[in-house]
């Protein structure tokens, strides 16, 4: 789950991270009071979940309350790349002297903790580490050690930071590594991290990304199931217990556990189709589960064939089989669909789909090859 | 011969009594798998499927041998299961549960390093080396006896490709499922090792998927150590876009280069590896490449 910036600058503030004084409106009038209350030049800021906003026009300057309001008006209700502004940040503009990049997350490839951090900070790191990897140095944290101030010492050393500000430079790697764990974060990350011009460090903006297994004991968060980022479809599959991902095709597919569900799509996408979307039932799901599947995947008007492709194993065949027909009985649909349904209870399966009509196929490619050939007919 | 279990390895089960844990224990022992009990706390004493419940793992191990121990407990208490058997000494730890925190995973994994035992998981669907024993919840018709080793990050994934060889007469001498969570506690490397040094293994299927760079990683050792091991590989999620997880807590195209499966696809065919272009086709090219050889 990803937090806004607002929400993770909210959450460093606690953990003593300095960062701009500012608050959150969600109308222009908001803006213009929280401006007043700052007295100060303000940065007016969208707060969506996708990067680039600066360069879309989302962050704007005012140096008055009318200005703020103005920006707020202009900013609030913007599509950023697909996302609806409906919350501004206003907050006090810093005087920058350098620009820093430091981040704590769950590196995979040394099973650890690591934080990175650079000298080039304000862009998208993933530019620097195409454009001058060296920059962007790493310390990792062991698991039982945590980090250890002589690990601070060499990457303060490694980004050219001045000596005089390797203590606050310390303080902060270590605040940032337990606020990640604390939070069960997999990434908390501050870019740019700026020096100001009273030569402090201070968080100019954050991004942090919650482990979704971890929500349940973590109450701030945890009730708010699905984040804005997500399509509405995703976040009513999620509430159903299914693991959907919107496509945005015209074959619907539906398969048991995360490899079959993508190998299923990429199959559709080799015999020329065009997946619709990803869903992954899990293991053992109910009869209930495969019903609400359907229904979720009939309803999107793009959708031309749906393909369902089940090895049995942990999943019965005959509780899919009752779902998919629970659905049947219930919705009036023209869309065709082709059923592959191999492994546990695969005979009695067949047998309740029978009065339906529906396709049947053994192989997978030929399962694939079918759909894709029914959605073209249905596209004409 | 067959890599982590085989006819002999005596298994103990996490979670003994809960649905998921008695339900594949049975299939298990159908299996032929020496289960030789479970443990749930609280429930010490009483009998499931004929076979002992202890209190403890350490209870159990103070009364039987154990070589391994299989994981059902539910997420929250799983960590924990996982440090208990390591503390107990048991050397092969297979967890099936799904949706462990990655924050406990870090600390479990580093735990069960220390302890000297193998973790396998989290998040998978176990090991079976056809013929002898299953230690895991992958159905047992799919699987035949034979010499190709199979290690996938995918579940029913791997019992597609696995039914497959075995419909085309490919046998198979162990299938690893190492999982699919990013903190795992073995890994391609691990796996492609032992296959190596297996006498009964004289080549590998491997099934990848988005996210991280474990495949390469693998691609670079096997190139590295051993350049004769035939593997072949699939990789899941051409179709995949980024930032979205697709099931799997480590299944996501993210920034940095080389997560998605084309670059994944492009590094094995750079190295030499063979690549089925869809699932179905992964064990057409094992075959047509056995045929070539005769």
């Amino acid at each position: 789950m990803n937090l806004h910036e607002y929400q993770t600058k909210s959450l460093l503030e606690r953990e003593s991270i300095l960062v701009p004084q500012g608050a959150v409106a969600m109308t222009p009038d908001g803006a213009r009071q929280i401006a007043i209350d700052l007295g100060s030049v303000v940065a007016v800021k969208a707060q969506v979940l996708t990067g680039g906003r600066g360069k879309a026009g989302g962050i704007r300057l005012a140096g008055n309350p009318d200005e703020a309001e103005d920006a707020a008006a202009h900013i609030l209700g913007m599509d950023i790349k697909g996302h609806k502004v409906q919350r501004v940040l206003v907050e006090q503009a810093s005087h920058i002297k350098a620009e820093l990049y430091l981040a704590a997350l769950i590196d995979r490839t040394s099973q650890q903790i690591m934080v990175m951090a650079s000298s080039e900070g304000g862009m998208e790191i993933e530019e620097v580490a195409a454009r001058s990897p060296d920059k962007i140095r790493r310390i990792f944290a062991d698991p039982f050690m945590g980090i250890r101030s002589y690990q601070c010492t060499r990457l303060a050393r490694e980004i050219e930071l001045p000596v005089a500000l390797w203590p606050a430079f310390h303080r902060l790697v270590s605040k940032l590594h337990a606020a990640l764990i604390k939070h069960d974060a997999d990434l908390l990350e501050i870019n740019p991290l700026i020096v100001d011009h009273s030569d402090q460090l201070v968080a100019l903006d954050g991004k942090m990304t919650l482990d979704d297994n971890a929500l349940y004991r973590q109450p701030e968060f945890g009730s708010e199931l699905g984040s804005e980022d997500q399509h509405p479809t995703e976040v009513e599959a999620l509430n159903a217990g299914l693991n959907f991902v919107y496509l945005g095709g015209n074959v619907a597919c539906l398969a048991n556990g995360a490899g079959l569900a993508m190998a299923t799509m990429d199959a559709v996408k080799y015999y020329g189709g065009d997946p619709a979307n990803f869903l992954d039932l899990g293991g053992g799901s109910s009869v209930e589960q495969v019903t609400q599947a359907v229904r979720i995947m009939v309803r999107d008007p793009g959708v031309r064939a749906l393909l369902v492709n089940v090895a049995g194993g942990i999943t019965r065949c005959d509780e899919v089989a009752e779902g998919m027909a629970a659905a049947m009985d219930e919705i009036e649909t023209r869309i065709p669909f082709v059923v592959r349904l191999v492994g546990t209870n695969e005979a009695e399966a067949h047998r309740i789909l029978e009065p339906y009509d529906v396709e049947f196929a053994s192989r997978f490619s030929e399962a694939a090859m079918r759909v894709v050939e029914l959605a073209r007919e249905g596209a004409v | 011969m067959s890599i982590l279990i085989d006819a002999d390895t005596r298994i103990l089960v996490q979670g003994f009594t809960g649905r998921q844990g008695s339900f594949h224990a049975e299939r298990m022992l159908e299996y032929g798998s020496r289960v030789i009990g479970g443990v749930t706390p609280g429930k010490g004493g009483q009998e499931v499927l004929g076979l002992p419940v202890w209190n403890s793992v350490a209870e159990a191990v103070a009364e039987q041998a154990v070589d391994a121990s299989i994981i059902f407990v539910p997420a929250r208490f799983a960590a924990d299961a996982i440090m208990e058997a390591a503390d107990a000494g048991i050397g092969l730890i297979c967890c099936i549960t799904e949706h462990i925190p990655v924050h406990d995973m870090i600390k479990v994994r580093a735990y069960v390093n220390m302890k000297g035992s193998r973790l396998l998981g989290a998040n998978c669907p176990g090991v079976i080396s056809p013929g002898k024993s299953k230690m895991g919840i992958m159905p047992n018709q799919l699987f035949s006896p034979g010499t190709t080793g199979i290690v996938s990050r995918s579940g029913t994934l791997t019992y597609e490709v696995a039914d497959a060889l075995s419909q085309l007469g490919v046998g198979q001498s162990s299938v690893v499922g190492i999982g699919g969570d990013p903190i795992q506690g073995t890994n391609f490397i691990d796996v492609l090792k032992m296959f190596a040094g297996d006498p009964d293994t004289e080549r590998v299927v491997m099934i990848g998927e988005i996210g991280g760079t474990a495949e390469q990683t693998a691609a670079e050792y096997l190139e590295a150590h051993h350049p004769n091991l035939p593997v072949f590989g699939f990789i899941a999620g051409v179709s995949a876009p980024p930032g979205k997880r697709m099931g799997h807590a480590g299944a996501i195209v993210s920034g940095g280069g080389g997560t998605s499966a084309a670059d994944k696809i492009h590094m094995f065919r750079s190295m030499g590896l063979p690549v089925a272009d869809h699932a179905e086709q992964l064990a057409e090219i094992v075959k047509a490449s056995l045929e070539d050889r005769d």
